[in-house]
């Protein structure tokens, strides 16, 4: 759009159609230069705040990761030493594991519920559902800190959880969730859940309204109930969206920090324990910068690879 | 009948799904109303409802002095973060210029790093030039952090706006400045509504920028100071839910005006680039 803006303003600027001649090509090089600078102009102070505080810091953290250093006394070179651990050393290994399987819990639930909603609200009729998207967006808003203050009720020992299943009899299943071994970390993972399902499905509902109602209407005339409609029309429509969903949610999902901080810990032991917090605890807390830094730049690696991952198999099938 | 029973089914598995985002806020919102000390975290309506939580709770975690932050923090972010998006988007939108497809891939990169990867080397920058531990330690980070989101969001809208528009105006001789300011922004109303609603979202709700720069309980933000006080006073569960309660309220009472920018914003925003 912008370069067909560009060449008409060159239009009105030489003013009447002569032919191009040697002085109109310069000033039309000129003018174009003219142009760069204002958006040259305007970009110094957005592009300079983005790199002063994200890209020059993010480089510096990959320096840091080559080297040891406790943040106050001076700097030992350590080559690839804290990359090595992250891989062997099992606190570090386990966290690097859970980004991954918080993918599941982050993305693949969220994503298979809302399409599941999706197809329930969408297709041939169109009620809007506004105040059901609302309450089920809500939680992308909240404060993660609040969030997570919330399900360490719900998963008490007294919570809403423990209730719940001595209503429907299974009262000796319940337990104080979020100090189990084996529960701790799914009981996180779910939050992550209840977060991006609202997100998710609020993707679909958009792109699911797009959908021409005729091809609905085809396959149900062909004899193709609901089932159907949703194999073969809605699901290739939200191809993108459902590429989109996945992005953004893998990206949350493997940088989580706020709720693992606030209702685990990591804990108990490192049952819970994710890149994100380890990083933290690594950096500010065991003063071990180096090996927060190199477990830092593995994790940016991994988003990078999943992103780059999933664009890919969008664009492959679309 | 099949349509009666789907419909049925439709309507059971919606309600399911709202139950399943209501009844946690309920929890939250029951617990604070307890009596001062039960543990019950569960859905009841308490017997005698303790509304004096909240005083209690306002008092006992500071929630002035940390309310103040957070709004000092937010009035730091949002207008110079959103007027400088606007000219990332003026430029990126409207302009044609050598680099601009470079530039605006090294911003969206900012989108995908992980936070956690950035703070580390931030810290340290901070603290030697005397920054940590002051507003402007978490203001300035946070301008730069929302920039990819800002300059993308703004920009789709500019690129959105009729040529001719400009056209006009260029023909007019009016300078670039005056055509941002009397000819775009006056029909951007809605873009910029949305993009500084989500600026005051994720600066109110930011969490581990504020915990690694501020340790002055004086200038603490409103989540921070909850995550502490959840810290300190484990046993006090009505008191806890109180304080949730206190620091959700000014996010959800812009929600629930701004709902429709807010969806629009995250969800159609990303569709669109």
């Amino acid at each position: 759009m912008s370069t067909v803006l560009a060449g008409q303003e060159t239009v009105a600027a030489t003013g009447s159609a002569t032919a191009v001649t040697q002085p109109g090509r310069r000033r039309r090089l000129s003018r174009k230069w003219r142009r760069a600078l204002v958006a040259y102009a305007f970009l110094l102070l957005p592009v300079g705040f983005y790199a002063v505080f994200m890209i020059l810091p993010w480089i510096q953290t990959i320096v840091l990761s080559f080297y040891n250093w406790d943040g106050i006394g001076t700097k030992t070179g350590a080559g690839f030493s804290n990359f090595v651990h992250v891989f062997s050393d099992p606190q570090l290994r386990v966290a690097v594991v859970h980004a991954f399987e918080l993918m599941l819990y982050f993305c693949v639930i969220p994503i298979v519920s809302a399409l599941f909603l999706t197809a329930l609200i969408t297709g041939p009729r169109r009620p809007h559902w506004t105040f059901t998207r609302a309450v089920l967006f809500l939680p992308q808003v909240l404060p993660a800190v609040a969030v997570a203050v919330i399900w360490q009720w719900m998963y008490g020992e007294n919570g809403f959880i423990n209730q719940a299943l001595r209503w429907v009899g299974l009262g000796r299943v319940a337990q104080p969730w979020l100090a189990s071994f084996t529960w701790a970390f799914p009981a996180v993972g779910l939050v992550g859940s209840w977060i991006t399902l609202g997100l998710c499905l609020a993707f679909f509902i958009a792109g699911a309204q797009r959908i021409p109602i005729e091809l609905y209407e085809a396959i149900a005339t062909d004899g193709g109930g609901r089932l159907r409609q949703f194999r073969w029309v809605t699901l290739p429509h939200l191809r993108g969206e459902i590429v989109i969903a996945a992005t953004v949610t893998a990206i949350s999902a493997m940088s989580a920090f706020d709720i693992v901080f606030v209702m685990t810990g990591g804990g108990p032991g490192v049952a819970s324990i994710v890149p994100g917090l380890l990083i933290y605890q690594l950096a500010f807390t065991a003063f071990n910068v180096g090996q927060a830094s190199a477990l830092a730049v593995v994790l940016s690696l991994l988003v990078l690879l999943v992103i780059t991952v999933l664009r890919l198999a969008g664009r492959e099938r679309s | 009948m099949t349509t009666r029973l789907e419909w049925l089914g439709t309507r059971a598995v919606m309600l399911f799904a709202l139950l399943s985002i209501v009844i946690p806020l309920l929890v939250i919102a029951t617990t604070a109303l307890e009596p001062p000390g039960s543990l019950n975290t569960g859905l009841s309506w308490p017997a005698h409802p303790h509304w004096g939580n909240f005083v209690s709770a306002w008092s006992v975690a500071g929630f002035s002095t940390l309310m103040r932050s957070s709004v000092i923090v937010c009035i730091g972010v949002v207008p110079v973060g959103v007027v400088l998006a606007t000219c990332a988007g003026y430029a990126f939108g409207t302009i044609d210029f050598p680099g601009k497809r470079v530039i605006f891939a090294g911003l969206m990169i900012g989108l995908a790093v992980p936070y956690e990867a950035i703070v580390i080397a931030l810290y340290y920058n901070l603290k030697s030039v005397g920054l940590t531990n002051t507003y402007l330690s978490v203001i300035l980070p946070l301008i730069g952090a929302f920039m990819p989101f800002g300059a993308f969001w703004m920009r789709n809208h500019f690129a959105h706006t009729p040529v001719a528009l400009i056209e006009a105006a260029q023909m007019d001789g009016a300078s670039d400045l005056t055509i941002l300011t009397k000819v775009l922004l006056p029909n951007s109303r809605a873009a910029l509504s949305t993009l500084a609603v989500l600026y005051f979202t994720w600066t109110w709700n930011q969490f581990l920028l504020v915990l690694i720069m501020i340790q002055d309980p004086a200038r603490e933000t409103a989540p921070l100071g909850l995550a502490l006080f959840v810290g300190q006073y484990t046993t006090n569960l009505p008191l806890l839910s109180a304080g949730t309660l206190i620091v959700i309220a000014p996010v959800m009472i812009v929600y629930m005006f701004f709902q429709r920018q807010f969806i629009a914003g995250l969800a159609h925003g990303a569709i669109k680039g």
